[in-house]
């Protein structure tokens, strides 16, 4: 290899993001050995049979890894993209045959000593493949046949690992859709997607409160429903006095209802609002019909989607999801305490948290994780660990650490000059994005718990090869991109 | 539409994604803020999760008589302890039958326990106590089948156990904290032990030591996972301090015999040092009764019993002291010049000024202070107090002659608390006056209006321990320590109170006079009985006072040897008429034992006949505890 170095390859490995690495992997073992700390009879961070000893190794299977990966050429992996998703593919659906159930999931193929998951792999894979299509000559999202192809490649995996009971790991997938609204999905589309979240928790966490014939979380929703109707319109016809007259219009019936109260009369405010969106449903179509513009009819359109989405959550929530997940929403929400269920895991990760304070117990003396009132204190929760020993200066330090590794990768993507490099880049940002944000937002109190690991930090060979290959390829990419 | 797929367009989308990411940075700073500065109790319940906090009780400090002999001791019992939370379903009657309660009485100790009304303290976390005092062999019963009871455990305590049988009202009882303490004091949490009486409530806290506390880890199972720091935050527990009073066991069982049947006090006292050798009450209690779990029922008993026996007389029982009081009155006036001792006064029978009353008994007249007291003269001392406070050219009015009479007797221990190292003692009662001018409703009134003060008798009370106390300070001719059981407390020096010497500001020389007067009443006047020579010249003065509750009591004050005084002695004995009936006898009984070890051959009628002698007030009583 030494004396084939390709002409374009003279650029360096971005320094920044491997300080960044190399740091993350040390302060993940140091804290894997903290968290996994028995008080009793404590053993030496280099014993191989611990945790943190074990960790160790993977560390420098990873770190070999990082250095072959970066010796091979770009073009290898644009070459056999495909291939590396067929293969993918038949793994994953190899496992989904022969993996036995551990833990609730039937995730991991065991092949003699090593133990692996080849989800963890489909990060890379996927980014990949999808790098590799939107590299083609001319390519467009938005063409039918393209976008069917494209969702086909994020969708496949997704179904075959939600089949392996690994619900989390399906989701990171889904976060690839921050890829395509880089390279041309609409903005609309991602807005849905933010609507249809928030509509989604005001109609279950204010579902209990019922006012007239709607709850009080459908109410609001309704209400945000008008506001998104004539924001669009200001938005992408940039007509202001429309915005103003929808709005005006659709209060009328608000104002009404409200004097009515005056009159000691009883108001069903749930009618009232249904009133208000029937409005504004017309109001839209008669403005289509006068301008022909078709935008009108789309955002008319936006309107009725939401609402049916609106009235359909309470549905999919009791009906679709399991109990376990719907309580684990639940005590996300705040509706729930449930402290010996889901709440059970968020709550004592909270206290190991909080009862770090400003400057934190110091290294190797948290109570909580040591003495496991933390669930999976050394994987998916070893956020606590570094909570609860380095305080709030600690733990802020992480993550602007993390937010800073983001941000880097992200400007990375941004410097490529192939498309190929950008897009591969952006899934890099999206996978990264994405378990940061489910899992310290899970052991935070914020998101719902949700079983993904934080990259470099949690314990798991399977992973930390995982963000390994995942950034290792994306760093090769970008050591050979053509330069201005 | 269109501008969606111009390439410039969608490279500024790289802004949105990068402002999301910020704005996620920021929201969870924002949270992590919150729950690490703002929200104090995360670490109020990480503690409580992980810290088990076992108290390490101290042994309560033991008591030794005057000479070393054991009194008081500790024996361990056992605690059962629950913790709420590690409970699971177990066999609860397996658990009542090894704990020999029945279902009910487990349900009413659960509810105490949950009580938080009761049981302040209480959290399913940390271990409460569920039931106290299990005797060596329950113990062993539940230790064998502890592991079938999760969340139960087993703490050591210790309960007082008693060498003797006599003065359980100085030693006092032990008994769990009430509300009021735990409330008052934040040393005490619920089901400790406090002293209730006697020593151990007025030494509490040199008995008790200090709680230490043992800081362990416990996990999400509740596993004990060692200690928190290495244990360098726990505080070992610090033993009760020992005490040694100035009782001497053996005087005071024989006091108590000579007692029995009886109701009143003894009181010797050592007058060099303010040691009480032996203080008994009449009746009394065997202190074990007080003890382990026999506790409530005989408590109750002992509080259903007519004749008081909680009430320790001696300090807290006032009587009119009585000729003893003579004494007392002459020494003030002597000191203020009243009489000399060559003053005499003549008695017919009586105090002639009122028409002989009070009245007196055959002995020869006129006579001086010394004769007057040997034979306890009435109407000398009803003259002297009748020239003291008719005196306008000492005193300008009859108020303030009688303040200085006053101010003298408290000098001399009378009318306030004399500070005895024992609960419950009462002051008795010095009338001033301002007392007496309420009474007559005027300034104008005289000596012959409160004549009986003269003799000991009116409105002056006094409790055994004061009239012991004169006793020690006619010894001492002229101060006096003030009284107090503990000689010694082992590591902590004896409160200053009880070595400083309280001097009465009358002169010495009167002391020797009234010294004289009472070693004569001991060779030839009213207490012949005591007459212990040539052993040791003993002084005394008898006393009998009337009283609305029957016959007289009977009265003794005196100390012996009459040079170099050893020991001081009070005797009453409640109806036991004159002073030379009962007192007399049994204080000269007690004086030979304390002089000679033993009572003397010659002296054993009369040992006999005190010790069958029954001399118990009738008391009309409801619901008489069933025997």
């Amino acid at each position: 290899m030494q004396n084939n170095i390709e002409v374009e390859d003279k650029g360096k490995v971005d320094k920044v993001t491997l300080f960044l690495y190399l740091l993350f992997v040390i302060l993940g073992w140091l804290n894997i050995y903290a968290a996994s700390y028995d008080l009793e009879n404590a053993t030496g961070m280099f014993d191989l049979s611990t945790r943190a000893g074990s960790q160790l190794i993977w560390i420098g299977t990873s770190l070999l890894l990082a250095f072959s990966l970066l010796k091979i050429e770009v073009s290898f992996y644009e070459t056999y993209s495909f291939l590396f998703y067929l293969i993918g593919i038949f793994l994953l659906i190899v496992t989904l045959i022969v993996a036995q159930e551990i833990n609730g999931s039937r995730s991991w193929l065991i092949i003699g000593p090593v133990r692996l998951q080849p989800a963890e792999f489909m990060k890379f894979i996927i980014s990949l493949a999808l790098a590799k299509v939107f590299n083609a000559y001319d390519f467009k999202l938005m063409e039918g046949r393209n976008l069917l192809l494209v969702s086909s490649i994020i969708l496949v995996p997704t179904i075959l690992v939600i089949l392996q009971s690994e619900t989390g790991t399906a989701l990171v997938y889904l976060s690839f859709i921050l890829v395509l609204y880089r390279e041309g999905l609409p903005g609309g589309v991602l807005f849905m997607g933010v609507a249809a979240i928030v509509y989604f928790i005001l109609g279950i966490r204010f579902s209990d409160e019922q006012i007239g014939m709607l709850s009080k979380g459908e109410i609001m929703a309704v209400v945000l429903i008008i506001i998104f109707s004539a924001a669009m319109v200001w938005g992408y016809l940039k007509r202001r006095k429309t915005f103003y007259s929808i709005l005006l219009i659709s209060s009328i019936p608000f104002v009404a209802a409200y004097i009515l109260t005056f009159f000691s009369l009883s108001v069903d405010w749930g009618m009232v609002s249904l009133i208000a969106l029937a409005i504004t449903a017309t109001h839209l179509l008669y403005l289509f019909l006068r301008y022909r513009v078709k935008t009108y009819f789309y955002i008319f359109l936006f309107l009725v989607v939401s609402f049916a989405f609106l009235e359909s959550t309470e549905y999919a929530f009791n009906d679709i999801l399991q109990p376990h997940q719907q309580m684990r929403i639940k005590v996300a929400l705040g509706m729930e305490q449930d402290l010996s269920g889901a709440g059970y895991h968020v709550g004592q990760s909270k206290i190991a948290i909080g009862s770090g304070g400003l400057t934190g117990k110091g290294y190797l003396n948290g109570t909580q994780t040591k003495l496991k009132y933390v669930p999976e204190q050394d994987t998916d929760f070893i956020f606590c660990t570094i909570g609860e020993e380095h305080g709030f200066l600690g733990s802020t330090l992480i993550l602007i650490l993390f937010t800073v590794f983001v941000l880097r990768l992200l400007k990375l993507a941004e410097r490529q000059t192939s498309t190929f490099g950008r897009v591969y880049g952006y899934g890099v940002v999206s996978v990264f994005f994405f378990h940061l944000l489910v899992n310290i937002g899970m052991v935070i109190g914020i998101m719902p718990v949700i079983g993904i690991p934080l990259p470099f930090f949690s314990y798991g060979g399977s992973s930390l090869w995982g963000f390994t290959i995942l950034l290792f390829i994306f760093l090769r990419i970008d050591k050979s991109r053509r330069r201005a | 539409m269109s501008n969606n797929s111009n390439p410039k367009n969608l490279a500024n989308r790289r802004y949105v994604i990068a402002a999301l990411i910020v704005v996620i940075g920021i929201i969870y700073v924002i949270q992590l803020f919150n729950l690490q500065i703002l929200s104090p109790q995360y670490r109020e319940f990480a503690d409580s999760n992980a810290f088990l906090r076992r108290t390490l009780y101290p042994a309560r400090g033991a008591i030794y008589d005057r000479k070393g002999e054991l009194l008081v001791y500790n024996r361990p019992t056992y605690d059962v302890m629950m913790v709420v939370r590690e409970m699971t379903r177990f066999d609860t009657l397996d658990f009542c039958n090894t704990l020999n309660i029945d279902i009910e009485r487990f349900r009413e100790l659960n509810a105490e326990m949950r009580d938080t009304r009761r049981n302040p303290g209480y959290s399913s976390y940390t271990p409460q106590l569920f039931m106290s005092q299990l005797n060596v062999e329950e113990y062993g019963l539940l230790q064998e089948k502890l592991y079938k009871f999760p969340g139960i455990y087993i703490q050591s305590r210790t309960e007082r156990q008693y060498n003797h049988h006599n003065m359980g009202l100085i030693l006092g009882y032990v008994a769990e904290v009430d509300q009021n303490k735990i409330a008052s004091d934040p040393y005490y949490v619920r089901k400790d032990y406090v002293g209730k009486s006697g020593i151990e409530l007025s030494h509490e806290i040199d008995l008790r030591g200090e709680k230490g506390v043992e800081i362990l880890l416990r996990d999400a199972h509740g596993r004990v996972q060692g200690r928190y720091d290495d244990g360098l935050q726990d505080k070992a527990p610090v033993s009760g301090k020992d005490l040694t009073l100035g009782i001497d066991i053996e005087l005071q069982a024989y006091g108590e015999l000579l007692m029995q049947n009886k109701v009143g006090s003894i009181v010797m006292i050592e007058p060099e040092t303010g040691e009480i050798l032996a203080m008994i009450s009449a009746p009394t209690y065997d202190p074990s009764l007080l003890t382990g779990k026999e506790f409530s029922s005989n408590y109750q008993s002992l509080v259903n019993n007519p004749y008081k026996p909680l009430i320790n007389r001696s300090v807290a029982g006032t009587y009119p002291p009585g000729s003893t009081f003579k004494a007392a009155n002459g020494l003030v006036y002597l000191q203020e010049g009243i009489i000399t001792p060559e003053t005499m006064y003549s008695c017919y029978g009586g105090y002639p000024p009122l028409g002989g009353r009070p009245r007196c008994h055959g002995h020869g007249s006129p006579l001086a202070l010394q004769y007057a007291l040997s034979t306890s003269c009435n109407s000398f001392f009803c003259y002297g107090l009748n020239h003291m406070l008719s005196n306008r050219t000492k005193y300008s009015n009859v108020g303030e002659a009688f303040d200085v009479w006053k101010d003298h007797m408290v000098s001399m221990g009378f009318g306030y608390q004399l500070g005895v190292d024992l609960p419950s003692e009462k002051r008795g009662f010095i009338p001033n006056s301002k007392f007496y001018s309420n009474i007559f409703n005027t300034e104008r009134w005289n000596a012959h209006n409160i004549i009986s003060i003269a003799i000991g008798q009116g409105e002056v009370l006094t409790t055994p321990l004061q009239i012991a106390n004169l006793g020690a300070t006619i010894a001492n001719r002229g101060y006096f320590y003030t009284p107090h059981v503990v000689r010694e407390i082992k590591g902590a020096d004896l409160d200053r109170a009880y070595t400083t010497r309280h001097d009465t500001g009358i002169k010495r020389e009167h002391f020797e006079l009234t010294v004289a007067g009472m070693a004569d009443a001991v060779k030839f006047g009213t207490c012949r009985g005591i007459n212990l020579e040539p052993l040791v010249e003993v002084c005394g003065k008898t006393g009998t006072s009337e009283n609305p509750h029957g016959d007289d009591h009977s009265l003794f004050m005196g100390f012996a040897p009459k040079d170099n005084p050893q020991v001081a002695i009070a005797v009453v004995v409640e109806n036991g008429r004159f002073g030379a009936t009962n007192a007399v006898p049994i204080a000269r009984l007690m004086l030979q034992k304390y002089f000679r070890g033993e009572v003397p051959e010659s002296d054993r009628w009369l040992e006999q006949t005190i010790m069958s002698r029954e001399i118990l007030p009738y008391v009309y009583t409801r619901n008489l505890p069933s025997k």
